[in-house]
């Protein structure tokens, strides 16, 4: 027989079912060093271009 | 000819910033003097790492004295009282009433008279808004430092407890319907569940995160839409998905009515009440103005014509009350002028937004369940630089500031750690543009889709260290700081 699960648990259950989950392949790139090297800079350039948006 | 008086109330990244570029624009044009209640600036988004034991608090201060010293800007460790814009009956010459905050002084009388005022003082951390809620009662907090140190040794007492095979709630979020900061809240849920990870007891957690937010990912700007994955997706999938992939627990569209020992009573936005129950609580206080007054020369009180009911300081802004459908881009201050003296500016968090940017909402009971707009790091520095420059036009003989820094108008970039580590540490990293959405310019989602961008990674990790290093060195003032961008 299945024990029982607690409001706290179905709840947890019921948010975490619904909600959209990183495949492996994302959550390897997530740290993976050479693309996250080039994330880097991608990243940063992103930053300065709304960095310089902001000035007037 | 005596010199123009320029003095900044508050030491904090919009304070900061203006007295570094008065200084270096003005030379020896003007005197700058920083009144601060405190003797350090804080690099306040680094207080996360401290509150999960990975940073000291010397790690996130500066002393301001050694720095001051060295760059010709007079300091002053008080605390300002009252405004008098006016000046006294007799002497019209304008001035600030502070305490003084110095040990072994503290409470004397200073009077610091001013040609140009910059009000940069920040909030005051209205714990008491909510009962029980704060260090002094029953929740902890990660808003300065020795708040997040008290965060991180209560941290060590539950992972203590949970090595000990007990098993800990956590309950991280907002301690009130108001609150604005979101971003905080989530920085230290993640990264409490990372540390927790780290020290091989996040088996024995339980952690929620609790929310006044319409839907989690509005951090108080009514959210993002960020292009992605050949959809246009709003950030509160991106931020359950996060919450989701660590387990964590969310409740969203809550008030905390008031905390006691292990327990938060909440009332929902449906009218609905609950209650949380917690052996660890990190909610974060709504802000107020830090309680400035003000007076005529006659020693009238005129606090109610220069600050808005909140205490904070009413600038260039259209502060006539309206319905969420009639708001506009050009509501948001551009100069953040006090209208009622061309002299007085307020920068940061301590000016008074003309309403907020998420949908304002309400219980059944009248309750306001609203995030508070944001205005922390980025966009209170680029304001602090814009009324610098404002303040040195005019002591030129300029008629009116022309520099301008609209929330409407700027873009912000923000990183968010996830967990920091050099190899399996990630931050999401964000930009937007604007900060407060312009549906005129942009119909759809507000924002300009080119520059709204969000992503998660180590690269986000590594940037938030860059950052922490930079705006540390930045605001050392240092050799070619103000090249670093804001």
């Amino acid at each position: 027989m299945t024990p029982e699960r607690t409001p706290h648990e179905l709840s947890q259950q019921a948010q975490a079912f619904f909600a959209t989950k990183p495949t492996a392949l994302t959550r390897f790139l997530r740290t993976s060093i050479p693309w996250q090297m080039y994330r880097f800079l991608v990243i940063n350039l992103k930053m300065v271009r709304i960095i310089r948006k902001g000035h007037h | 000819m005596a010199r123009p008086r320029v003095v900044i109330l508050g030491a904090g990244v919009a304070g900061h910033t203006s007295a570094g570029f008065l200084r270096k624009w003005l030379g020896d044009e003007a005197e700058v003097t920083v009144v601060s209640p405190r003797p350090d600036y804080n690099w306040i988004p680094s207080n996360i790492w401290v509150g999960v034991g990975l940073l000291e608090p010397a790690q996130v201060l500066l002393p301001l004295q050694p720095v001051y010293a060295r760059t010709g800007i007079q300091f002053l460790q008080a605390k300002a009282t009252v405004l008098h814009p006016e000046g006294i009956e007799g002497d019209p010459t304008a001035f600030v009433e502070a305490e003084s905050t110095l040990p072994g002084k503290e409470g004397e009388p200073i009077r610091v008279p001013y040609d140009f005022l910059v009000n940069a003082t920040g909030p005051k951390l209205a714990f008491e808004a909510t009962p029980g809620l704060g260090p002094k009662g029953h929740s902890l907090s990660v808003c300065t430092a020795p708040h997040a140190k008290a965060a991180a040794l209560a941290l060590d007492e539950a992972v203590e407890r949970m090595r000990r095979g007990e098993r800990q709630k956590f309950l991280v979020g907002t301690g009130h319907g108001t609150c604005t900061c979101q971003g905080a809240a989530f920085e230290y849920i993640v990264n409490l569940e990372f540390e927790l990870r780290a020290r091989g007891v996040r088996h024995q957690a339980d952690i929620t995160y609790l929310t006044n937010e319409f839907q989690l990912g509005d951090f108080g700007m009514g959210g993002v839409h960020i292009q992605r994955g050949g959809y246009v997706t709003p950030s509160n999938i991106f931020t359950e998905s996060l919450f989701a992939e660590r387990g964590l627990r969310w409740v969203t569209q809550a008030h905390v009515t008031g905390l006691e020992r292990g327990r938060a009573s909440l009332e929902f936005l449906d009218g609905g009440d609950g209650e949380e129950t917690f052996d660890l609580a990190m909610l974060l206080p709504p802000f107020k103005g830090v309680g400035l007054r003000a007076l005529d020369r006659m020693g009238a009180d005129i606090t109610d014509r220069l600050f808005a009911p909140s205490g904070f300081m009413k600038v260039d802004a259209d502060y006539a009350p309206k319905p969420f459908g009639d708001w506009r881009a050009a509501d948001w201050p551009r100069t953040y002028q006090a209208p009622a003296f061309p002299n007085l500016f307020a920068a940061g968090i301590a000016f008074a937004p003309p309403h907020p940017i998420s949908r304002p909402r309400q219980s059944p009971k009248g309750t306001s369940i609203t995030p508070a707009p944001p205005r922390t790091g980025m966009p209170s520095a680029t304001i602090g630089k814009a009324v610098a420059r404002n303040i040195v036009d005019l002591i030129r003989g300029a008629k009116e500031p022309r520099h301008t820094a609209s929330m409407a108008e700027m873009g912000a970039a923000c990183v968010a750690s996830a967990g920091a580590n050099p190899f399996r540490g990630t931050a999401a990293a964000i930009t937007v543009f604007p900060i407060v959405p312009d549906f005129e310019r942009f119909p759809e989602h507000g924002r300009d889709p080119r520059h709204t961008f969000g992503e998660i990674g180590l690269a986000g990790h590594w940037i938030k260290i860059l950052l922490h290093h930079l705006f540390l060195y930045k605001a050392k003032m240092r050799p070619f700081w103000s090249l670093i961008p804001e």
